[in-house]
Parts: structure tokens; C-alpha cells; sequence
């Protein structure tokens, strides 16, 4: 294991440094599709509503893998005539996005739903808009409330950022495959990669918490 | 007084499961650690009476699934098949050869777990891997070479050493190695296995994909509009892989290997595969 490590370390920093880079983009980018979808649920609109559903439960009921092979396999020889080059990494990043993002809404729905309905009433009898209120008022509230939730889907989207082994997105968990392959020595390589996926869940995890105690040091929620 | 016994009571199966948890891969570890120092491969196989290999099923040619029957037919599995009765005959009894998929990436860990007692996977033998499990006397050369859509501006492997040229091959397989010995410039990506990376080069992800010709003839049958080119640029000796440190087995396999080859039955199977394939001549394959 100690002789993978050192051998390998520049593979594995460069896989690394990938898969770090997919988390931090399909985290804020699913970050901000979840909390649109979540809140395009809600608005007073049947038929956006109704999209907003139907894209949160096509992305929640399809494997991750499945997403990105259609990205990957299907959409990309479609843009390459446009003339944008989509590669592993970036149909992989995609698919983890679009994936995330879906259970972020509901997470994010679920919150929303929890603030009592007066907060609603109470924005809107003062004269603020329904989007006003759901962003000044709503919003703050059921961020805070759903920390935790939202702990779990980012070490969950770390993780699931090994789907871009599948399709060659030079990640970490395809520089493993590649090491394990050609050495033989898959016990080694898979203890070393789960070490260096700790690098990157365990403070996150920390984090999480630590930002979850701030917010409840304010009071209420 | 109830909720503290509660309590108690659930701190002491936590610590109890744990124990047991921690326990059972401790031991787990001790005994899968002495398994592989005493096991001996040929002894088991003496006193099982059956040989359990481990075949690729996705590799037209060499071991494929054939869906009608379940069985796995290929080039690799007629070879066990011979190895397995002249090992038999050399020692008067009888061996039933069993048979088990693998890929590429379960292989190793089922021979080191034991699962499997060798395989025949289009494995190449080199030095790297001969650390860490055994491998018999090659027992077939293939070369690596390039599968291309047909038309395409690459000819051979000279032409994919530029910038912006993407090779597509299979995860840790030698011919990812190799390719980038080869054509430095060129970027490489493997994919999990072979269906994977003829999807790829079909949805444009790269301009050629590469590994050895015997692989890639059976691509091109099955797969209308792309061609094999170039040659082959590298010699790749496929081995019979056992357990580390089987020397028994491993002199014994080579032995067989000898014998069929001898006998003529060798040649036979090479004929019944790679005989009117196009783009080889299996003429050039006997021994």
C-alpha cells in the first residue's frame, strides 16, 4: 500500500485535484438547480409546478450512471457539431449536477414546506410580492432548517463523483482502476484512494456540522 | 429508574455489536491471510477433481457468452480445456474443467480469494504483474493494432502522435500502456471494458481505439463501418495466470502447454477459431 502511494502519487494527486474540481462545480451548480426546481414546485403556478416535478423525479428515479452514459454516449455526438468538445469529465460533471440537484429540491421542498404558512401570509399582508417573501423571509429559514439533509447529498455527490471513472473522466477512481489494472495490486490502490476520498468528505462532513452550530447559535429553527 | 436501565442496556449492545463487528474482520483477516500461504493450488485441484477458471464472456474470439446455450466459448476456453485434460492425463485421473466469468477487474481478486484456481483471460504477461501472480508460458502472441472507421485519416499508430488526437482503449490494459509509449502526444482514455470503449469510439469520443488484433478482428466483424489498420506495433504474449508462488500448477501447465502443442491439438484450435477471420491468417498463428 505504502509503495502504491508513493509510486503513484502524482496519478493519484492528478485524479485528485479532478475529482475535487467536479465536486466544487456539481456541488454549487446542483446547489442552485435544487433550490430553483425546489422553489418552481411551490410557486402559484399549476403548470410550472408540474415541470418542476417532472424534472425532479425523472433525474431522483434514474441511475447516476445512466445519466452520464447518455451524455456521454448520446448527447455528445449531437454538440460536436456545434462545435463544443464533450468529454468524459464534462458529461460526467453534468450527469452528477443534474443528479444532485434533484434530491437537493426535494430537500429543499421538504423545508420550505415546514415554515408555518403564517410566514407566507405575514410577507404578503405587509405588502411584500410572493417572490419577495419567499426570498427574504421563506428562503433564509429553510436553508437553515435543511443543513443537515444537505450535509448528506454533498458527501453523497463526492463520492458519486466515481461515476466519471466510467467514462474516462480521469478522476480519481479512474486513476485507481488504471494502477489496480496494470499492477495487479487492487487491495493496495482501492485502501489508498479511500484515504484520499477521506481527504475530501471528512472535512466537508466537519464543515457541514460546524456551519449547522453557527446557524443555531442565532436562535429559533 | 426504566429510562436509565434503557439506557444501559443500549450502551451495552453498541459496544457488544461493535465488538463482534471488529472481531469478525480481525478475524476474517487472519484466516484469509493464512489461506494464501497454504493452500496449494495443484493439490486442491488433485483432490477436487475439477479446475475452476475464470474466461472473459465479452470477448468475441477468445470468450464470449453464447447466448443460445449459456456456455462460454472461445479460443481461451478451448485452451484451459486442452491444459486442463493433459494435466489430467499426466496425472492419471480425471480433472473436470468449470468454467466462471471474469472481467478484467475481478479476475485477480478472485484467484487471490480463491474462487478461481487460474485463468485464461487474455492476460499479457509482463513483469509487473509476474510480482504479484504466476503466469505459464505464453500460450498465444497477439499484437496490438487499431480499430478506425472506416475512411478515417489514420492509417497506422504514426498518425495518432499529435496533438488533439484521442486513443480510446480498456482500463489498465497493457495496450493503454503501451499506446502511450507509441504516440506520447496523443491523449488516452480507457474505459471499463471493451463494449464501452466501441460505444465510445462510435459516439466520436475518440479517433481510433487500440488493443490486440485478435480482439479487435472480432470488433470489426460485428461492428459494420470500422476497420483494423496499421499492423500490429507491439508483441503481446498471453499467459496462464495462477496464485503467486504455484509452482507446482505453473510447471504443470507448461508442461500440458508443451504437450498439446506437440500433438497437434494446438494447432487444431487455432484453426477452429481464427480460421477464416478476416485480417488474419491463421496459417501465421500455428506452432
Amino acid at each position: 500500500m505504502i509503495e502504491i502511494l508513493t509510486k503513484y502519487f502524482a496519478t493519484f494527486a492528478d485524479g485528485f485535484l479532478i475529482t475535487l474540481e467536479s465536486s466544487i462545480i456539481a456541488l454549487i451548480g446542483s446547489l442552485v438547480l435544487g433550490t430553483l426546481f425546489a422553489v418552481l414546485q411551490l410557486v402559484p403556478n399549476k403548470f410550472v409546478n408540474r415541470l418542476a416535478q417532472a424534472y425532479v423525479e425523472i433525474f431522483r428515479n434514474i441511475p447516476l450512471l445512466v445519466i452520464t452514459l447518455f451524455f456521454f454516449a448520446f448527447v455528445a455526438p449531437l454538440v460536436t457539431h456545434l462545435g463544443i468538445a464533450m468529454d468524459g469529465f464534462t458529461a460526467g460533471t453534468i450527469g452528477l449536477t443534474l443528479y444532485t440537484s434533484s434530491f437537493i429540491a426535494e430537500v429543499i421542498r421538504a423545508s420550505i414546506n415546514a415554515i408555518p404558512k403564517g410566514q407566507m401570509e405575514a410577507g404578503r399582508t405587509n405588502g411584500m410580492t410572493w417572490w419577495q417573501t419567499m426570498r427574504l423571509i421563506i428562503l433564509p429559514q429553510a436553508f437553515k432548517m435543511s443543513i443537515p439533509s444537505l450535509g448528506n447529498q454533498f458527501i453523497n455527490l463526492v463520492k458519486n463523483s466515481s461515476v466519471l471513472a466510467f467514462v474516462a473522466g480521469m478522476d480519481l477512481m479512474y486513476q485507481a482502476n488504471n494502477i489496480a489494472q496494470s499492477t495487479f495490486d487492487s487491495m493496495g490502490t482501492y485502501m489508498v484512494v479511500a484515504l484520499f476520498y477521506l481527504v475530501i468528505t471528512l472535512p466537508l462532513s466537519y464543515g457541514m456540522k460546524y456551519i449547522e452550530y453557527r446557524s443555531n447559535r442565532g436562535g429559533n429553527a | 429508574m426504566e429510562k436509565a436501565k434503557k439506557k444501559r442496556f443500549g450502551i451495552i449492545l453498541t459496544l457488544l455489536s461493535m465488538i463482534f463487528f471488529f472481531g469478525s474482520i480481525a478475524l476474517l483477516a487472519v484466516f484469509s491471510a493464512n489461506s494464501q500461504d497454504t493452500t496449494d493450488t495443484l493439490e486442491r485441484v488433485k483432490n477436487s477433481h475439477r479446475m475452476v477458471w475464470g474466461v472473459k464472456a465479452d470477448t468475441k474470439l477468445f470468450g464470449l457468452m453464447n447466448t443460445k446455450t449459456g456456455q462460454i466459448e472461445g479460443f481461451d476456453v478451448d485452451i484451459a480445456k486442452a491444459v486442463t485434460q493433459q494435466i489430467a492425463d499426466d496425472l492419471n485421473i480425471t480433472i473436470d474443467p468449470v468454467f466462471t466469468q471474469v472481467t478484467s477487474s475481478t479476475r485477480i481478486q478472485l484467484l487471490k480469494n480463491g474462487n478461481i484456481d487460474a485463468f485464461a483471460a487474455t492476460a499479457t504477461i509482463t513483469p509487473e504483474r509476474e510480482k504479484i501472480i504466476d503466469f505459464s508460458n505464453s500460450y498465444f502472441d497477439a499484437g496490438q493494432s487499431l480499430l478506425v472507421k472506416k475512411g478515417s485519416d489514420i492509417k497506422s499508430v504514426a498518425d495518432l502522435n499529435k496533438k488533439g488526437k484521442t486513443v480510446l482503449g480498456v482500463v489498465g490494459s497493457n495496450s493503454v500502456v503501451n499506446i502511450k509509449k507509441y504516440a506520447p502526444k496523443a491523449k488516452v482514455l480507457g474505459l471499463s471494458d471493451y463494449a464501452q470503449a466501441m460505444t465510445a469510439l462510435r459516439a466520436g469520443q475518440g479517433d481510433a481505439l487500440t488493443t490486440d488484433n485478435g480482439i479487435l478482428y472480432g470488433m470489426a466483424t460485428e461492428n459494420k463501418g470500422y476497420v483494423v489498420v496499421g499492423g500490429t506495433f507491439t508483441t503481446e504474449p498471453y499467459g496462464l495466470a495462477f496464485d503467486n508462488n504455484q509452482g507446482p500448477i505453473v510447471r504443470a501447465a507448461n508442461k500440458a502447454l508443451k504437450e498439446i502443442t506437440a500433438s497437434g491439438k494446438y494447432n487444431k484450435i487455432v484453426k477452429k477459431w481464427f480460421d477464416g477471420v478476416p485480417g488474419i491468417n491463421w496459417e501465421d498463428l500455428k506452432r
